[in-house]
C-alpha cells in the first residue's frame, strides 16, 4: 500500500492522475452547486422568520465551512511536508492558501450581507466574526510568506510552520458559538441527531456545501499542478508533457 | 542545556547592554503613542479613561515589535545560527534563551511603564492591578509569537514589513482577553476568567512556540 | 585498517530546487586529508552544510563519527560586539566543553593581546584566526573545513599548516575546501574532485 502512495507521490504520476480527475471533479461541482443554487434560492419555501434573506445560508454556509476544513486540509498538509519533506505536500499547502482565503473572504462578506437584516448591523466584534476574519489573515500571512521566499522549498515548509501554529484558531471558530455568549447563531447540522431545519431547505444546502467541496478540491488540484510544473519545469517529464501539447495545438 | 540557555541569556543581556539605544526605543515609542493618542481625544475626556486599556495594549504590541526583526537577524548574518545547530544540545535551549531576553529587555519594561501611561489616561486605581496582572501575561506571549515569527522571516530581505502580518492574527486573542481583562475590572466585574485565559494561552505558547521557532530557524539553511 | 571517521552512499546535494550533483560516495579515513576542489557553484560549500549535518541531502546516506566533529564555513561564528573571549566562551557553554583551553588556543594562533577587544575591530584575517581557535578548544576527530585559509596572512597559513598536521598525526581527519594548495606535506593529501 505504501508503494502506491510513493507513485502518487511522485509529480509526473500525480500530475497525470489528477489531470483525469480534475474533470471529474468539475463535473460533479457544477452539478451539485446547479442543483443547490436553484434548490435554495428558487424553489425551497422562504422561511417564516426571515423571509427570503435567509436564501443567503446557501452560499454563506459552504464557503465559512470550508475555509475552516481547507485550513485543516492545509495544516495535515504542512506536517506531511515538514516531517517527511514530501514535495507534493509543499505544493498543497502553497496551492491551498489562496483558494481558503477566498472562501474566507466569501464567508465574511456573505456573512456581513445577511448580519444587515438579521442583526441590523453588517459587522459585530463577536467571538466567530472575529475568530474567521483571524482565519483570513492567516490565510493572507501564509499567502505573504511564501512570496518572500526565493526558494519555493523553504517557503513552503516556512509556510507550513505558520500554518500549523495557526491551526488552533480552527476550533476557536468552531467551538467559539458555544463557549461565548455569540450573536451567531448555533450549529443547525449536526452529525448525530436530527437536523433542526426543513427537508426542502436542507437539502440544498447539503448539496451546494458538497459542491463547494468538489469546487475547492479543483481549485487546489489545479493550483497543485501549476506549482509542480513551475517548480519542476527544468525536469524531463515538463518537458516532454510540453511537447506533448504543443504537439496536439494546445498550448 | 541550563548552561547553554544561562549563557545565552547573558550573551544577550551583554549585547544589550552594550548598545543601550537598542532597548530603550520601545519604551519611548509606547510613551510617544500613549501620549499622542491623550493629544488627540478631548481634554479629560471620561471615555479616554474606558477606551485606555485597549490603546494600552495595541502601543505596548507596537512597541514591542520594533526590536523583531533583529531578533535572530546577527546571529543569521555573521554564522552564529549554524554552530548554534551544531551544537550538542541544539539551539532549542539558545532560542528560549534570546525569547527571554527579549522579553525582560522589551515587554516587561512595556509592561511596567504602562502603570504610569494609564494614569495618565486617567484610568482608575482598581483597574490598574488587572491591567498589570494581564500585560504581565501578555507580554511573554508577544515575545514567543513575535520570536517565531522572526524566527520564519529572517532570511528575508524584507522582513520588517511582512512580521506584523505575521503577528497581527496569532496575537489577537491574547489582546482581546488582556484588554478584556482591564475593561472587565473597569464595569467592576471580575477581572479572572480572561486572565486564566491569558495564562493558559502563556502555557501553550511556552510549550510550543520555542519549537516551532527552532524548526524555522533550521528552514532558514536551505 | 585504519578506522573511517566519515563515509557517505549515493550522496546527493542540492540547493534550493535545483541538484547540484549526485552519487557521491567516498570516506575519510584517521590520518587523512581530503582536499575538495571544484570550481564555483559546483556544491562545495553545500556538501559541507550537508556532512556536517547543517541541510539535508536529497538523497543518499552520510556517515558521521562518534566522538563529533568540527565545521567552519565562510562567515566566522563572532557577534562583533562580544570580544573574541566572551564569543569563544559562549561557544564553549552551546558544546558543553571546558572553558580552559581558550586561552591557551587564543596564545597559539597569535590573537592573545586581542582576546578582549570586541570582535567587530578586528581585520578579516585575525577574526578567521579566532574562528579556527575552536578546532583547538574542542578536540574532535573529523574537521570540516570551508576555505579556512581565507584572508590568512603567511603566519596564518603557517599556523593553519602546523594544526592540520598535529590533527592528522593525533589519528583525526580532515575534509578541506580550498582554491590555494594546503599547507601540508603533500603526501598525505587526497584530492576529491566535484564535476
Amino acid at each position: 500500500m505504501w508503494t502506491w502512495f510513493h507513485r502518487l507521490a511522485s509529480p509526473p504520476t500525480f500530475f497525470r492522475l489528477a489531470d483525469r480527475f480534475s474533470i471529474w471533479l468539475a463535473a460533479v461541482a457544477v452539478l451539485l452547486i446547479g442543483y443547490g443554487l436553484v434548490g435554495g434560492l428558487v424553489l425551497a419555501p422562504a422561511d417564516y422568520q426571515q423571509g427570503d434573506a435567509f436564501r443567503i445560508i446557501y452560499v454563506h454556509v459552504p464557503a465559512a465551512w470550508l475555509s475552516l476544513s481547507g485550513y485543516v486540509a492545509m495544516a495535515a498538509a504542512a506536517l506531511v511536508a515538514i516531517i517527511w519533506r514530501m514535495k507534493l505536500a509543499e505544493c498543497v499547502v502553497v496551492a491551498i492558501a489562496p483558494v481558503g482565503a477566498s472562501f474566507t473572504a466569501l464567508a465574511l462578506v456573505t456573512g456581513m450581507l445577511w448580519g444587515k437584516p438579521m442583526w441590523g448591523a453588517y459587522w459585530v466584534w463577536d467571538a466567530r466574526l472575529t475568530a474567521e476574519l483571524v482565519l483570513l489573515f492567516l490565510y493572507l500571512g501564509v499567502i505573504g510568506l511564501n512570496q518572500a521566499f526565493e526558494d519555493p522549498r523553504a517557503g513552503a515548509r516556512a509556510c507550513g510552520l505558520l500554518a500549523l501554529v495557526g491551526v488552533v484558531n480552527v476550533p476557536i471558530v468552531h467551538y467559539s458559538v458555544e463557549w461565548w455568549n455569540s450573536l451567531h447563531q448555533g450549529p443547525t447540522v449536526s452529525r448525530i441527531g436530527k437536523p433542526s431545519i426543513a427537508p426542502a431547505m436542507l437539502w440544498p444546502l447539503l448539496s451546494m456545501s458538497l459542491g463547494c467541496m468538489a469546487l475547492f478540491a479543483w481549485a487546489v488540484l489545479r493550483r497543485v499542478q501549476n506549482e509542480l510544473l513551475l517548480r519542476e519545469r527544468r525536469s524531463s517529464w515538463v518537458k516532454a508533457w510540453l511537447r506533448e501539447r504543443e504537439a496536439a495545438g494546445r498550448v | 542545556m541550563l548552561r547553554a540557555f544561562a549563557a545565552a541569556l547573558r550573551r544577550e543581556l551583554r549585547v544589550a547592554a552594550r548598545h543601550k539605544g537598542d532597548w530603550l526605543l520601545p519604551p519611548l515609542f509606547y510613551l510617544i503613542v500613549v501620549t499622542l493618542f491623550a493629544l488627540g481625544g478631548k481634554p479629560n475626556d471620561p471615555q479616554l479613561a474606558a477606551f485606555a486599556p485597549a490603546v494600552l495594549w495595541v502601543g505596548g504590541l507596537l512597541s514591542a515589535l520594533l526590536n523583531l526583526d533583529r531578533l535572530f537577524r546577527a546571529d543569521y548574518d555573521d554564522g552564529t545560527l549554524e554552530q548554534m545547530f551544531l551544537a550538542e544540545h541544539g539551539p532549542l535551549a539558545v532560542v528560549y534563551a534570546k525569547l527571554a531576553g527579549h522579553w525582560l529587555l522589551g515587554g516587561l519594561p512595556l509592561a511596567l511603564l504602562a502603570v504610569p501611561l494609564a494614569l495618565q489616561l486617567g484610568v482608575p486605581t482598581p483597574v490598574l492591578g488587572s491591567l498589570l496582572t494581564g500585560l504581565l501575561l501578555g507580554t511573554p506571549m508577544l515575545s514567543l509569537i513575535g520570536g517565531f515569527a522572526a524566527a520564519l522571516t529572517v532570511g528575508l530581505p524584507r522582513a520588517a514589513v511582512l512580521l506584523p502580518v505575521l503577528v497581527l492574527p496569532l496575537i489577537g486573542p491574547v489582546v482581546i482577553f488582556g484588554a478584556g481583562a482591564a475593561r472587565a475590572a473597569a464595569a467592576g466585574l471580575d477581572a479572572a476568567g480572561p486572565l486564566y485565559l491569558l495564562a493558559s494561552l502563556l502555557v501553550l505558547g511556552l510549550c510550543f512556540l520555542p519549537l516551532a521557532a527552532t524548526a524555522a530557524l533550521r528552514n532558514s539553511f536551505e | 585498517m585504519s578506522d573511517l571517521l566519515l563515509q557517505t552512499e549515493s550522496l546527493s546535494v542540492g540547493r534550493g530546487d535545483r541538484v547540484l550533483f549526485s552519487g557521491l560516495t567516498f570516506a575519510v579515513a584517521a590520518g587523512e586529508l581530503v582536499h575538495l576542489r571544484g570550481r564555483n557553484g559546483a556544491g562545495k560549500t553545500s556538501l559541507l552544510e550537508v556532512l556536517a549535518g547543517l541541510r539535508a541531502a536529497v538523497s543518499g546516506t552520510v556517515a558521521r563519527p562518534a566522538g563529533g566533529l568540527h565545521w567552519l564555513g565562510h562567515k566566522n561564528a563572532l557577534n562583533g560586539d562580544l570580544s573574541v573571549y566572551e564569543n569563544l566562551g559562549f561557544w564553549c557553554a552551546l558544546q558543553n566543553c571546558d572553558p580552559s583551553p581558550i586561552a591557551a588556543a587564543l596564545e597559539r594562533l597569535g590573537l592573545a593581546r586581542l582576546r578582549h577587544r570586541p570582535s567587530r575591530t578586528l581585520s578579516a584575517g585575525q577574526k578567521r584566526r579566532a574562528a579556527l581557535a575552536r578546532l583547538l578548544i574542542a578536540p574532535r576527530p573529523l574537521w570540516l573545513l570551508d576555505e579556512p585559509l581565507a584572508a590568512l596572512d603567511v603566519e596564518g597559513l603557517a599556523y593553519v599548516g602546523r594544526m592540520l598536521d598535529e590533527h592528522l598525526r593525533g589519528g583525526g581527519g580532515a575534509l578541506v575546501t580550498s582554491h590555494q594548495a594546503l599547507p601540508v606535506d603533500a603526501t598525505h593529501v587526497q584530492i576529491l574532485e566535484l564535476a
